[in-house]
């Protein structure tokens, strides 16, 4: 068991005037895979994005310790440079930048803040080559413009990809399997296992069991209506694919 | 969360980088227009009697015109008879006969502007006739280009040198009455650039010019012309800074471009004039008319723009395509920041069979800036088999600018096509949200979105330009997000 990497305690966050996370209370340890699981509208997607700095959430209360930490004062960038990486449910097009040259500029930020030299673009280019093999992925699709004219799938598997160059501490993936087929879906989890490490760790937040058949985690959280109500080993995500997310809302009104 | 500012919002102070003033005793007529004024340019460069004929007709006409009102741009009344019409260094009265005859200082004005003639006359095998306010100061590599049969000189020496070409082409691309702007050049323009390929020469390296106004309110009017005769091939490049000034200058150059049979002109600009402070206080209005005419079989004009600078830019780099088989391109990037007005595009006038046109334009608006793209694509009676492809995307940073699309489509002929795309986007917030995710500055993130945004148009450019262009963008809008 390692240390704690993330310790969120009591996490209120709001967007607009309507409060999304209402106490969020999570320590995840380095070298742990957490899930998080809920029906739609629990806030899985907006705990992944408050950590991650989207500006789009206020939080109100409480308070998330990375490494030691107060992550809330850090930029975006900032905290992706320290080796937070989030896998985003629907990952951007961004026309006439090709992938490489954006996840060279990505990696070289985060080894200037380390102190480590920039790779120049051979170096690179030897690293890329290396890891694109573990995606399954065409070589062609690093000359491409980020994620223009990707298939659904491609996208998925481009951020996982992504997340194997930059070698994060901490991945956040959220909702990874949505969208693909089987086929995919195993080729995305593959990815996933095998960045598992003593050093990293990585909150998958899911709608479905499906994908944590693949990626096996340590701990199961249950979210509903922004607190976790429920908390466990794998065989959580079992049970819930049994009986469903129903009666959860109460739940949520008895947690505190 | 740390921080609640709209990363796309404002844009902060940036400094004009250029903004410095060279003091050298400079030769000035009096301000104010009329014959005597322009009699005395003449005189002043000992022109021929033909190019006081055709500058005194062009006066006599634009006195009957008046400023066009129909861009969507504003500005003040621009009061004609307060401009200084020529201003020429003092040291070049005894024109110097090498670089080492400059004024020390004025070749340290090239070297804070990054183009260092003589490095680049060593180094770079790019031959650079700089134009200095309204005389060149020093034309390199003429040696080399004329062995080849190039000409490549101010325009001034090519009225002393050559004054049968100047008197065969000048004015028949874009006329001494064409329009207000135009006329008023042909009137006064006191300096600028005349290339001529002959047959079948390929010109080996790129040509450029650099052109930057310096004496206070004073007006640049340059002119360039550039004639590739049959099968000749150059690729003409152009570069525009100037110092910082509370008052707005006024620029109004004409280029003119003439391709013979088989002949392929490139012609790329790098615009930077002063574009007025954050208020839109001072900086330059650039009202510029280039036009070429594909006058040969098979010949070929690119125009290529990145336009970062002027408080006001009117301008619309445009092909005649008469001879058959003849191409027209026009690769535009415009990028309007705080106050700044841009009203371009291109007109693309097919007249011979087969003829062929393509139009990408750029337009980036941010801070308050409007950006206008007018274009027109006319197809005439004669031109069957002719074709026309356009795409005008528009991207904006923040809600307080503005994206304008005009185009007008005349076909006049059933064997013909004509397509048009366009398109208008903003930065997103979650484009940039993305950027950052990955460890990237927003800064940086803006950067490369818009370089991304423009990269069909930088493609067009040639290496070193395209590198300036998008350091040149990355420095427009650096501070632009918050």
């Amino acid at each position: 068991m390692g240390k704690p990497i993330l310790e969120i305690k009591n996490l209120h966050a709001k967007v607009g005037d309507k409060e999304i996370l209402r106490g969020i209370d999570l320590t995840v340890n380095t070298g742990e895979v957490h899930a998080i699981m809920g029906p739609n509208g629990s806030g899985k997607s907006t705990l992944a994005q408050v950590i991650a700095g989207r500006d789009l959430y206020t939080v109100t209360d409480g308070e998330v310790i990375y490494e030691g930490q107060d992550l809330l004062a850090l930029a975006p960038e900032e905290r992706a440079q320290q080796g937070i990486f989030l896998a985003f449910q629907y990952p951007v097009e961004i026309p006439g930048v090709s992938n490489l040259y954006f996840l060279k500029a990505a990696l070289n930020a985060a080894r200037k803040r380390r102190g480590e030299p920039e790779l120049d673009a051979m170096e690179f280019l030897s690293l890329v080559r290396q890891k694109i093999t573990l995606m399954e992925m065409e070589e062609s699709l690093l000359n491409r413009a980020v994620n223009a004219g990707f298939s659904g799938g491609e996208k998925k598997r481009n951020e996982i990809f992504q997340m194997a160059v930059l070698e994060p501490r901490l991945a956040l993936l959220d909702e990874t399997d949505s969208g693909l087929d089987i086929d995919a879906l195993k080729i995305v989890a593959n990815g996933v296992n095998a960045l598992r490490s003593p050093d990293r760790s990585t909150l998958v937040i899911t709608h479905y069991q499906r994908l944590l058949n693949h990626i096996v985690p340590d701990y199961v959280h249950v979210l509903a209506e922004g607190r976790i109500v429920r908390s466990g080993d794998k065989s959580l995500a079992l049970a819930l694919e049994e009986s469903g997310y129903v009666g959860l809302e109460e739940l949520a009104e008895t947690v505190q | 969360m740390a921080t609640q500012t709209n990363p796309i919002e404002t844009f902060a102070t940036q400094e004009y980088k250029w903004g410095f003033v060279t003091n050298i005793d400079a030769d000035s007529v009096p301000p104010g227009l009329n014959e005597e004024t322009i009699r005395l340019i003449s005189t002043r460069k000992n022109e021929p009697q033909f190019m006081l004929d055709w500058r005194l007709k062009a006066y006599r006409q634009w006195l009957t015109m008046k400023e066009p009102t129909w861009a969507n741009i504003h500005y003040p009344a621009i009061d004609y008879q307060k401009i200084i019409y020529y201003s020429a260094p003092k040291t070049n009265k005894d024109r110097p006969k090498s670089l080492d005859e400059v004024d020390p200082e004025l070749l340290a004005t090239y070297e804070k502007l990054g183009i260092p003639l003589r490095e680049r006359e060593l180094l770079s095998g790019v031959a650079v006739d700089a134009v200095f306010d309204s005389v060149s100061v020093g034309t390199t590599f003429k040696k080399k280009l004329s062995e080849l049969g190039i000409i490549f000189c101010s325009f001034s020496e090519a009225v002393q040198e050559h004054p049968e070409l100047v008197q065969k082409y000048l004015g028949t691309v874009v006329p001494h009455s064409d329009n207000f702007f135009a006329a008023l050049n042909a009137a006064v323009f006191s300096d600028g650039s005349f290339c001529y390929i002959p047959k079948g020469v390929r010109c080996p390296m790129e040509l450029s010019t650099y052109f930057r106004i310096n004496a206070k309110d004073t007006g640049q009017f340059e002119r360039t012309l550039i004639v590739a005769d049959e099968g000749a091939y150059v690729s003409y490049l152009e570069g525009c800074t100037a110092p910082q000034r509370d008052t707005n200058q006024l620029h109004a150059a004409v280029v003119e471009l003439i391709a013979l049979d088989n002949a392929t002109i490139k012609y790329s600009t790098v615009q930077n004039w002063y574009p007025g402070d954050k208020e839109g206080k001072g900086g330059i209005y650039n009202f510029v008319t280039k036009r070429g005419k594909c006058l040969g079989v098979n010949s070929k004009i690119s125009w290529t723009q990145v336009e970062t600078g002027s408080a006001i830019t009117w301008k619309y780099p445009s092909c005649l395509l008469l001879g058959e088989n003849s191409v027209g391109e026009f690769y535009s990037v415009a990028l309007t920041n705080n106050y700044q007005q841009a009203d371009t595009g291109t007109k693309m006038i097919h007249a011979g069979k087969n003829t062929r046109s393509t139009i990408v334009s750029k337009g980036i608006s941010a801070g308050r800036g409007q950006n206008t793209y007018r274009g027109a694509v006319k197809i005439l009676k004669g031109a069957s088999g002719a074709r026309n492809y356009s795409q005008c995307d528009s991207m904006l940073l923040g809600d307080k600018c503005g994206a304008h699309t005009f185009p007008y489509l005349e076909v006049k002929n059933t064997s013909s096509s004509v397509e048009h795309e366009a398109s208008t986007s903003k930065i997103g917030e979650d484009q940039i949200f993305y950027c950052r995710q990955r460890g990237i500055s927003t800064e940086d993130a803006v950067g490369m979105i818009v370089n991304g945004f423009c990269k069909e148009v930088f493609r067009e450019l040639p290496m070193e330009f395209a590198v300036e262009a998008q350091k040149l963008l990355g420095v427009s809008l650096e501070g632009s997000v918050g």
